[in-house]
């Protein structure tokens, strides 16, 4: 089936790989030119209230669509609380799971089990949602809260009245909600080594738990990252369910067990009622905001990297 | 990654892959370009208020009946939304609970008819721990609990108005809507009318900055919220709390008496209003004259243009003049109020007005 | 002298059985802490939804409330048609982007800046994404269609799938390439027919990930494809959704509707399930070497 090929003169293959990689290129550009498309559509739209609320628009915390008085400041705290507390309790979460998956588990529950994991992606946001307000919430405000409550409540992070909904809630719900994103990916990842290398690790006298630390988690730690980044984005962008649990206030307080707001929650709660183009232009505001947000984070995200490579690479020597 | 293990079978799956391959990608061509229908008549789209959505949805399919050719596609986006498509034309009429704003009038290229099609009403639901149906409430009270002035349910504000019912000492929880809303507009709008406080500190809208409380999304939201949390006290559709058997408050109206929310009372609330209806029917009934008027009711509308193309037009206008006849008496058992029928003529008056070119 | 390093190699041989156990333990707890949700949000849909489907639950178009019966046999469809008119959308582009990242781009300046510009989209709310397509397709266009709302869920897949393919591709050890590039293949059959096609099982995997997703989206739907009570009348017109049915009764005052909401979770949860299975069993087929260890 290959030999054909050989048969080819140097030109042609040429000019396939030419075409290929142009077309590749373009698409890659045209990616680009897409986000460029958006961020200007937002700029845009967000211009008014921008230009009227001024340097407010961050800074402070009085979200009046009647006054026409928007400040975005506790959506953008509610959204990087929620998010953060989603990747922290995701991340190790999925990463665990994927590595009981792949290495502990006999193969066909892996796949079973992997594969249900998966499914959890598929179920709708405003399900989501529903099982918060019925399930989780409730089980938050009597049980766990209180709990949390007499066992730490002098952290300013667990105190206040129990109402369930909250940031705690809308956490805890985001980590779900992006665990399978996290966990199928780096199963995948896992998958991919080479068996040759787990097996090389174990015949130096590596127990199972320094096979996979030595072998699989460092030769998959960039794909790893790149999919808490996926997870991140997800959580950053989820509406529905959140708008659901988080009690939508428009505060900012220290405290998990308080009610707040995101940013992606307050435009899918108020776009289609909107009846000022002041407001509308705010709420668009708010989602530059978040393109603005998830930009820091995430450049802050990359230095952080490959700065940890680089030190990786010179605290083991040779090769990193 | 194994190209020899491949290799080994590769006769085999190739066949089997190739058929399957084929008969998945049939499938989907056939799902895309699936016309089991062929329609005659265009489809005529309509975008707007949630609130009425049940009512229109019986509407259309019962219309459908009377005039088959005439089809109707109305999808509930919110009022807001809905004006917006409206305004932009990429549906052909809108619905919407709030009337159209003035600045949002200039901006339509023809002129817009509002048309009241049914009344809605705004009650008070709440789970309080001893306490059954028919809590009685005045609007002043009310506004002082969502302003945060009265915390405890055993106020003595709310005993006053309570003879005989025990109150417990439990703290006040408030939950209103997160999402914009026309409930929030009608209900907001009648805190503004009975509480100065409230008009100059919140006002009204569809989306206010609440001084206190909890946000639920919708009227599932709120009503879910407010069953699981004892003490706590909402805002939710008359329709909604009928449907899921929530325990709402009797209000007292403009004219001194406690009125319990229903179908009649809502068309009371209208019926007052009638002879002082402006021309383009853009009017707050909130707080109504009326002695046995509800006093958080609202007209809910819809939305079309003076001058209408003829294909579609037409369709919207013969169902237009349905709605105002037979339409309504489809409305009680859903609990949705009809309009008073002194309205009815003009309404009919005002659709006579549409031109169809 | 040998006493201490003999008793030190055991010394030290025990600690990392005590981390091994530990970790052991800690993984499993994981697991558990998983599965518990995971149980609870499926069982949740199950219990809700599987009462209320009957056959006119797929065969029935929906049907005003008080009517018994009704269905979403064109949501159904509708959600079909849009997943494909995403992927057509999606997946080649992302796969293309992925491509371009792991074999040609790898550090080069704009590599960087096309990544950066994947992981951004990725957190773009899906709701933004709709109103994006909104201003650019529905009102040129003066009227919603499906092609907008299949437009909308493409341009949010495309994340997902070019940082799997990217991830995945970069695992491929270079040997595999310089052996076909030594057959004298060009560069890119290389990519296409070998590194690309032996990763096709994890790279579904990324697909069937980001279509699981936009399944359920109702968002971005609203202002594009709207939505529609009757069969589809062309890629041009708007289209019903499960998503966005499920939202409308949702949100509904009627139990009969929130029981048919409930069938079209359950409904649409079973149909990425089957979209998963068939299109692997199909096109991601790969034969594992049974490994001994």
């Amino acid at each position: 089936m290959y030999c054909k090929d050989i048969k080819l003169n140097n030109r042609e293959v040429h000019r396939g790989d030419h075409v290929f990689s142009l077309a590749l290129k373009l698409s890659a550009i045209g990616l680009a030119v897409l986000l460029g498309l958006v961020g200007i559509f937002l700029f845009r739209a967000a211009l008014p209230a921008i230009h009227t609320q001024g340097l407010r628009f961050v800074t402070s915390s009085v979200w009046d669509p009647v006054q026409d008085v928007y400040g975005a400041m506790p959506v953008i705290y509610g959204t990087v609380v929620s998010s953060f507390l989603a990747i922290v309790i995701a991340t190790p979460l999925s990463i665990g799971v994927a590595l009981f998956l792949t290495e502990i588990a006999p193969r066909s529950i892996g796949r079973v089990v992997g594969f249900l994991v998966e499914m959890l992606a598929a179920i709708p946001s405003v399900v989501y949602g529903l099982w918060g307000i019925f399930v989780l919430a409730p089980w938050l405000r009597r049980v766990v809260e209180p709990a949390l409550g007499k066992t730490l409540g002098f952290l300013p992070f667990f105190q206040g009245p129990p109402y369930g909904v909250g940031m705690l809630a809308a956490g805890i719900i985001l980590a779900i909600m992006i665990t399978p994103t996290i966990s199928s990916i780096s199963r995948e990842l896992f998958n991919s080594i080479p068996h040759i290398q787990r097996e090389g690790a174990i015949a130096i006298g590596a127990t199972r738990w320094e096979m996979m630390r030595l072998t699989v988690l460092t030769s998959s730690k960039r794909g790893i990252i790149g999919a808490t980044i996926l997870g991140l984005g997800r959580a950053l962008g989820e509406t529905m369910a959140v708008t659901m649990v988080i009690g939508n206030r428009h505060e900012v307080s220290a405290s998990l067990f308080a009610p707040g707001a995101t940013m992606a929650s307050i435009i899918a709660n108020e776009y289609a009622e909107a009846t000022s183009d002041m407001h509308l232009s705010a709420l668009l505001g708010v989602g530059l905001a978040l393109f603005l947000v998830n930009f820091t984070i995430s450049s802050i995200a990359r230095i952080f990297i490959s700065r940890g490579f680089r030190w990786g690479a010179i605290r083991n020597g040779a090769k990193g | 990654m194994d190209l020899d293990t491949n290799e080994v079978v590769v006769v085999f799956r190739v066949n089997i892959g190739g058929l399957m391959k084929a008969i998945y990608l049939l499938f989907f061509t056939a799902v895309i370009g699936w016309q089991p229908v062929a329609y005659s008549a265009a489809l005529i789209n309509g975008a707007g208020a949630t609130f009425p959505y049940p009512l229109y949805s019986k509407w259309f399919a019962e219309y459908q009946k009377v005039d088959p050719e005439v089809r109707i596609n109305y999808q509930s986006i919110g009022s807001g939304g809905g004006i917006r498509q409206f305004l932009e034309k990429t549906v052909d009429f809108g619905a919407s609970d709030a009337p159209m704003t003035d600045e949002q009038l200039s901006k339509a290229s023809v002129p817009v008819v509002h048309i009241p099609t049914v009344l809605g009403a705004v009650v008070l639901t709440y789970n309080v721990p001893g306490v059954e149906q028919g809590l009685k409430l005045s609007g002043e009270v009310v506004a002082y609990i969502f302003l945060g002035k009265v915390t405890k349910w055993n106020d003595s504000r709310i005993t006053a108005l309570n003879h005989g019912i025990k109150l417990p000492e439990t703290d006040i929880l408030v939950v209103h809507r997160s999402d914009g809303s026309g409930t929030t507009g009608i209900f907001t709008d009648y805190l503004s009318k009975v509480s100065a406080e409230w008009k100059t500190k919140t006002g009204s809208g569809t989306a206010v900055n609440w001084p206190v409380g909890l946000g639920g999304k919708g009227n599932e939201g709120v009503a879910g919220l407010i069953k699981q949390t004892p003490g706590s006290i909402g805002y939710v559709e008359l329709i909604y709390a009928k449907n899921n058997s929530l325990n709402y408050a009797f209000l007292k109206n403009k004219a001194g008496n406690v009125i319990e929310p229903n179908t009649k009372t809502v068309t009371a609330a209208a019926a007052g209003v009638v002879k002082s209806m402006p021309a383009d029917f853009r009017v707050s009934i909130t707080n109504a004259d009326g002695k046995e008027a509800y006093p958080i009711s609202g007209f809910t509308y819809l939305l079309v243009y003076k001058n209408m193309p003829k294909g579609k037009g037409e369709g919207i206008v013969k169902f237009l003049r349905w709605a105002m006849k037979g339409g309504q008496s489809y409305a009680e058992p859903l609990y949705y109020a009809p309009l008073p029928t002194a309205l009815l003529t003009k309404v009919n008056a005002k659709i006579d007005e549409i031109s169809v070119k | 002298m040998k006493h201490s390093f003999t008793d030190y190699i055991y010394r030290s041989y025990r600690k990392r059985k005590v981390i091994n156990a530990v970790m052991y333990v800690l993984l499993s707890i994981a697991v558990t802490l998983a599965i518990i949700p995971l149980l609870s949000v499926f069982g949740y849909v199950i219990v809700q939804g599987m009462p209320a489907l009957n056959l006119e639950f797929f065969t029935g178009l929906p049907k005003p409330v008080g009517e018994i019966g009704g269905g979403m046999a064109n949501a159904l469809v509708g959600t079909c048609t849009l997943v494909l008119i995403a992927s057509v959308v999606g997946v080649p582009w992302g796969i293309a982007v992925g491509l371009y990242l792991s074999e040609y781009g790898k550090d080069g300046r704009l590599s960087s800046i096309v990544r950066f510009c994947a992981d951004m989209l990725a957190s773009i709310p899906s709701i933004i994404v709709g109103l994006f397509v909104y201003a650019l397709v529905v009102l040129p266009m003066k009227r919603f269609s499906a092609l907008a709302g299949g437009l909308a869920l493409g341009l949010l897949m495309i994340p997902t799938v070019s940082r799997t393919t990217e991830e995945l591709l970069k695992m491929v050890p270079n040997h595999i390439r310089e052996a076909g590039l030594a057959l004298g293949l060009p560069r890119w059959k290389v990519i296409l027919w070998i590194v690309l096609k032996g990763s096709r099982g994890p790279i579904t995997t990324g697909i069937m990930l980001s279509i699981a997703r936009i399944a359920g989206e109702t968002a971005p739907l609203l202002f594009t494809a709207f939505n529609n009570r009757f069969w589809q009348s062309g890629l041009d017109q708007p289209i019903s959704s499960l998503p966005v049915q499920i939202y409308t009764y949702a949100i509904s005052p009627y139990d009969d509707w929130h029981r048919q909401a409930w069938a079209g979770a359950f409904v649409l949860v079973l149909l990425v399930f089957m979209i998963n299975i068939i299109t692997r069993l199909i096109f991601a087929a790969t034969i594992r070497k049974r490994q001994e260890s």
